[in-house]
């Protein structure tokens, strides 16, 4: 195709890729380095007839005036990034010299709000993403192995909990895991405890999570990985039967390698879209105990007074995170696209 | 033959997949049964801490409201908190980002499935990293800019903000399809003295549906499925479903509210439900198009 028509075929998608995805990543760079003004203060000297007092008040005019010049606010450079619901430099370096132990040490980091966002978000994103792998796999492999008459309303049941918007998915089993619902109730009678709350306490609230991540993107893994289980090589299979190898063979030189791609494929589907977990905390209404960087930024942003500011640097450091967490994977589809050219 | 791998199967692994298989299939399905029954019941029978077998029967909603079913969530949600202005909202930004998105998707999708050059290329890693991004990131990279030029709360601004956001998806999808139309059909209308743009219009149009439906179908949900963007872009009259239900939640600790947070999130299910019943075979060709195809 000629320059000049690629360059007219992919002009509206460029240009709204540029306006709402380019642009905003340098919006939010901008707004993290620039604060709110304070307001102005002026001094004003009241005279009455016991003599004269100072005082001070806030000019509203001039502060309103300011913030209207000036919608950015004044320039802090680096200050957000290093304060305490940030990177908090000086509170970890505080830790590290009180610590005595590297034990103490975390659960001192634990305390601030971002590292335990960041802590969250890495955990449900690796626990999650090897246990969605697997568990598509499993159904895939099962829904395999049955009628094939079967297999369209399995299929149609399975896909249900990833065709759902998270936010509903997550409030459904939440009103379940509820104390007073189903499963809430069938938990305290299993347990014995009365009072167990799914809801209340940190790691319940992070297993409750997970079971709702794993569950909402099983399906997903499931649907590829049954898909490629249908384009198994059918030659390779039967000349490997033939040449005299067991199942477990067949499973492990021709599925396997044939499956590999594919693996590849969800995790890496999985890992951005993990990353960026946060519908589930506000439908299980479960802030108070997990925290995700997305969540982090959306109460930032929620909320009668805006922390725009405050929400731009953590966006900043998200978008720094997400962006290391895939260099392997561009880096190896740079040396591969090397090679296909040569 | 090749039914043969399946039938070596002992039976002890037989036994073991299908009852895999039925947990797995009650722990889909299950939950939304439970809801969508529970969701013709008073809060009491909902949440049925002393006898579960009153959100199966009834018990309470027989006693408050003389029948075993009521659909007095859905009244209250509907009209009571006009939840049916924020489906008109839901439906006005799905059919718009759906339109736009597959148009300029459609036109980018074949341009990069029909050039061989390194920009090509590097675009679509683009879109990929675009893909990655969390959308909360950027919404609060809108926030201020919208403010300052008065398009927050509006319907259009979401629509194009969703339309953008849903451009990297939409090209990876498209044009994986267009690979698979063969170059031939429009290189042989170029021939006989077609521009670009003609052998496009006339030639790969015609053939481009199933793609262009099983993209849709994905934009669709994203548009639908949406939270991040449009509960922080609307205002309060225009939300769509999703964050009305998000707010229904925050105010409701009267008795009942909860209810209507029942009905309308069964509300927006249904939809939902009736699109996989429809579009299965499209869905599951859409889930493997990136993939299988390489």
């Amino acid at each position: 195709m000629k320059h000049k028509t690629f360059f007219w075929f992919v002009l509206p998608t460029s240009l709204a890729m540029i306006l709402f995805i380019a642009l905003p990543i340098v919006s939010v760079v901008m707004q993290s380095v620039y604060a709110p003004h304070e307001q102005v203060i002026v001094e004003v000297e009241n005279c009455d007839i016991f003599g004269c007092k100072k005082s001070t008040m806030v000019d509203q005019d001039a502060t309103r005036e300011l913030r209207e010049a000036e919608p950015l606010g004044r320039f802090v450079g680096t200050d957000i990034y290093t304060n305490r619901n940030h990177l908090a430099t000086s509170e970890v370096g505080l830790a590290w010299q009180k610590s005595s132990s590297l034990r103490d040490f975390f659960s001192e980091i634990m305390n601030l709000p971002f590292y335990r966002a960041l802590a969250f978000t890495l955990t449900f994103t690796f626990v999650v993403t090897p246990l969605v792998l697997i568990l598509g796999f499993i159904i895939a492999v099962s829904v395999n192995s049955i009628p094939s008459i079967l297999r369209g309303p399995t299929i149609f049941l399975s896909l249900l909990p990833m065709i759902i918007t998270p936010l509903i998915g997550s409030l459904i089993l939440f009103w379940m895991i509820d104390s007073r619902g189903i499963i809430g109730t069938l938990l305290q009678q299993l347990s014995g405890d009365p009072n167990l709350s799914m809801k209340a306490s940190t790691p319940l609230t992070w297993v409750t999570l997970i079971f709702y991540g794993v569950w909402h993107a099983a399906p997903f893994a499931f649907v590829v990985y049954y898909a490629g289980l249908q384009s198994v090589p059918k030659d390779t299979l039967e000349s490997a039967m033939i040449d005299g190898a067991s199942r477990w063979q067949q499973v492990r030189y021709v599925i396997l390698p044939h499956l590999v791609p594919l693996t590849t494929f969800i995790a890496l589907m999985q890992l951005m879209d993990n990353f960026r977990v946060f519908e589930p905390i506000v439908g299980f209404n479960a802030s108070a105990h997990a925290q995700s960087l997305s969540s982090f930024i959306y109460d930032d942003l929620g909320g009668e007074t805006r922390l725009l500011s405050s929400a731009a640097a953590t966006s900043v450091l998200t978008i720094v995170g997400i962006s290391v967490l895939l260099a392997p994977v561009l880096v190896r589809t740079w040396r591969e696209f090397g090679r296909t050219k040569k | 033959m090749s039914s043969s791998v399946a039938e070596r199967r002992s039976p002890l692994l037989k036994f073991f997949a299908w009852s895999f298989l039925i947990s797995w299939l009650v722990l889909a399905a299950f939950p939304f049964f439970w809801t969508f029954w529970g969701s013709f019941k008073v809060e009491g029978d909902f949440f049925s801490k002393a006898d579960w077998t009153w959100a199966i029967f009834g018990h309470l909603t027989q006693a408050e409201t003389g029948g075993a079913f009521t659909g007095d969530g859905y009244h209250g949600a509907w009209i009571q908190e006009e939840f049916w202005r924020a489906a008109l909202n839901t439906l006005i930004v799905v059919v718009c980002v759906v339109g736009i998105s597959l148009t300029i998707g459609t036109l980018g999708g074949y341009a990069l499935s029909r050039s061989s050059y390194n920009y090509a290329f590097w675009l679509l890693i683009i879109a990929l990293m675009f893909r990655a991004l969390p959308q909360i990131t950027l919404v609060s990279g809108y926030l201020l800019p919208f403010y300052e030029w008065n398009l927050w709360g509006k319907l259009p601004t979401a629509i194009i903000v969703l339309v953008a956001i849903n451009q990297p998806f939409t090209l990876w999808m498209l044009t994986s399809f267009f690979k698979n139309i063969p170059k031939d059909l429009d290189e042989s209308a170029m021939v006989d003295g077609c521009t670009h743009f003609q052998a496009f219009r006339h030639v790969i149009i015609p053939v481009m549906w199933p793609g262009v439906i099983t993209t849709g179908l994905f934009s669709l949900l994203l548009a639908y499925n949406d939270f991040a963007v449009t509960a922080m872009i609307l205002s309060k009259e225009n939300q769509t479903m999703v964050p009305k239900i998000a707010s229904f939640l925050g105010t409701t600790q009267t008795k009942g509210n909860v209810m209507f947070a029942v009905a309308s999130v069964v509300s927006v299910t249904a939809p939902l439900f009736v699109l996989v019943m429809f579009f299965q075979r499209q869905i599951v060709s859409g889930l493997t198009a990136g993939a299988v195809k390489g």
